[in-house]
């Protein structure tokens, strides 16, 4: 039984709840950053990182300070709660933002302005309220792993479509050869908001399907 | 004396040219959710505004007067995020007591100003381009204003085609979210006709 449970945290993250494409959260990331795959891979795995480090420490924090402080005191914190988790989630961003700046300057200057703007990817502030707050340690980090990758999955997927036609290319490699003209729409503002429309379009067309075979 | 033209120009840039929704990504969450009618997108967009320019410039004072004298500049995310935090509060007070309807049709979506990534974008940019030079004090306010009037025309724009898409026939797989993205693309693409004017 509770294997199943461990197994169902984990894998929700994917497609039932996928963070980009069924719950619409951490857009302007996934927009911005999946000009191609090896930028979207970055981001996504930066995002995970923090999603799992701030899920677990949050979750030890509410254990912690349920345990050790009063009915009345804890009452009291849980006011101030959102500003708390979001020091915690500013704090590891600032961890990520160097270990990139340290370790891949050439990805860090990709992804820019969206390494400090994970502080406010809707789906850590999200995570962290409505799972990490009321669950142990454990299932946090496995519910931060899979939100996290199912996260990174959706980028790369964007970011696959996006250069594959804006580039002609998949990880830096050509595709198509040299006589491909790519579409460089894909690549720019507008491709990003076509693609995301259409793939939307495309995994609620693939629910609707399931639910109807279902019946 | 404060080089009009610069301020202008920068002004443009970050209204029409760099718009912060259709060119940049920020604030995409707002930008889809409260666009569903114009009454609320304009509450909204006035919102976004007003904290885009405190931000602007408080996130101003508190790097060149607090962060930098004391070298702690790495505390930079945390310092900004928390003064947003604290600016949204005091907006959404003064709304509260101010515009009890407004307060009401903007629900859910006040708080979360505070993880509008438009806001904290701002302030990041403003930090990266604008500081350290000269009259950047006046810059910043400028490109934080700027930045809240791109962002509501963006709404305002994106509101008035989504009232009329409630009553077009869109396949049912792209009904709401997946159709008014594909609305910001084509939108995105006459913005981009923009682009060489500066």
């Amino acid at each position: 039984m509770k294997k199943t449970s461990i197994a169902s945290e984990f894998f929700k993250g994917f497609i039932r709840e996928n963070p980009i494409f069924t719950l619409c959260l951490g857009l302007c990331p996934a927009l911005a950053t999946s000009t191609s795959v090896k930028n979207a891979l970055g981001m996504g795995l930066s995002t995970t990182a923090v999603l799992i480090a701030s899920n677990m420490t949050i979750s030890l924090l509410t254990t912690i300070l349920r345990g050790i402080s009063s009915e009345i005191f804890y009452h009291k914190i849980q006011k101030v709660r959102i500003p708390l988790y979001i020091v915690v989630i500013a704090s590891f961003v600032t961890m990520v933002d160097f270990t990139l700046k340290g370790y891949f300057p050439a990805l860090s200057k990709d992804l820019g302005l969206f390494v400090p703007l994970i502080v406010v990817n809707c789906i850590i502030l999200g995570r962290a309220e409505a799972f990490a707050s009321k669950h142990n340690i454990g299932l946090s980090l496995i519910d931060g792993l899979g939100m996290g990758l199912g996260f990174t999955m959706g980028l790369s997927l964007l970011g696959a479509v996006r250069e594959l036609l804006g580039a002609g290319q998949l990880l830096g490699l050509s595709v198509f050869g040299s006589n491909f003209k790519p579409a460089i729409i894909f690549i720019l503002a507008p491709g990003a908001f076509l693609t995301i429309g259409f793939l939307m379009g495309f995994f609620r067309h693939i629910a609707t399907l399931r639910s109807k075979r279902g019946n | 004396m404060f080089e009009l033209g610069t301020l202008f120009k920068i002004f443009i840039a970050v209204v029409i040219v760099n718009n912060f929704i259709l060119f940049r990504f920020l604030g995409l969450c707002p930008y889809i959710g409260v666009s569903k009618d114009t009454e609320s997108a304009l509450g909204m967009g006035m919102a976004v505004m007003f904290v885009m320019t405190m931000t602007a410039a408080v996130t101003w004072a508190i790097y060149n007067f607090l962060l930098m004298p004391l070298h702690i500049e790495y505390l930079v995310i945390i310092a900004f995020i928390l003064t947003i935090a604290t600016l949204v509060q005091l907006v959404e007070m003064i709304i509260q007591k101010t515009a009890p309807a407004l307060y009401d049709s903007l629900g859910i979506y006040l708080p979360l100003i505070t993880t509008n990534c438009a806001v904290l974008g701002v302030a990041m940019l403003n930090k990266d381009t604008l500081f350290g030079e000269s009259l950047s004090f006046v810059k910043c306010i400028v490109q934080g204003f700027g930045a809240g009037v791109g962002f509501t025309l963006a709404m305002l724009l994106m509101s008035g085609i989504r009232e009329r898409l409630e009553l077009a026939d869109v396949p049912a797989c792209l009904k709401g979210i997946p159709i008014a993205f594909i609305t910001a693309g084509l939108m995105a693409i006459a913005f981009l006709g923009f682009s060489g004017m500066l």
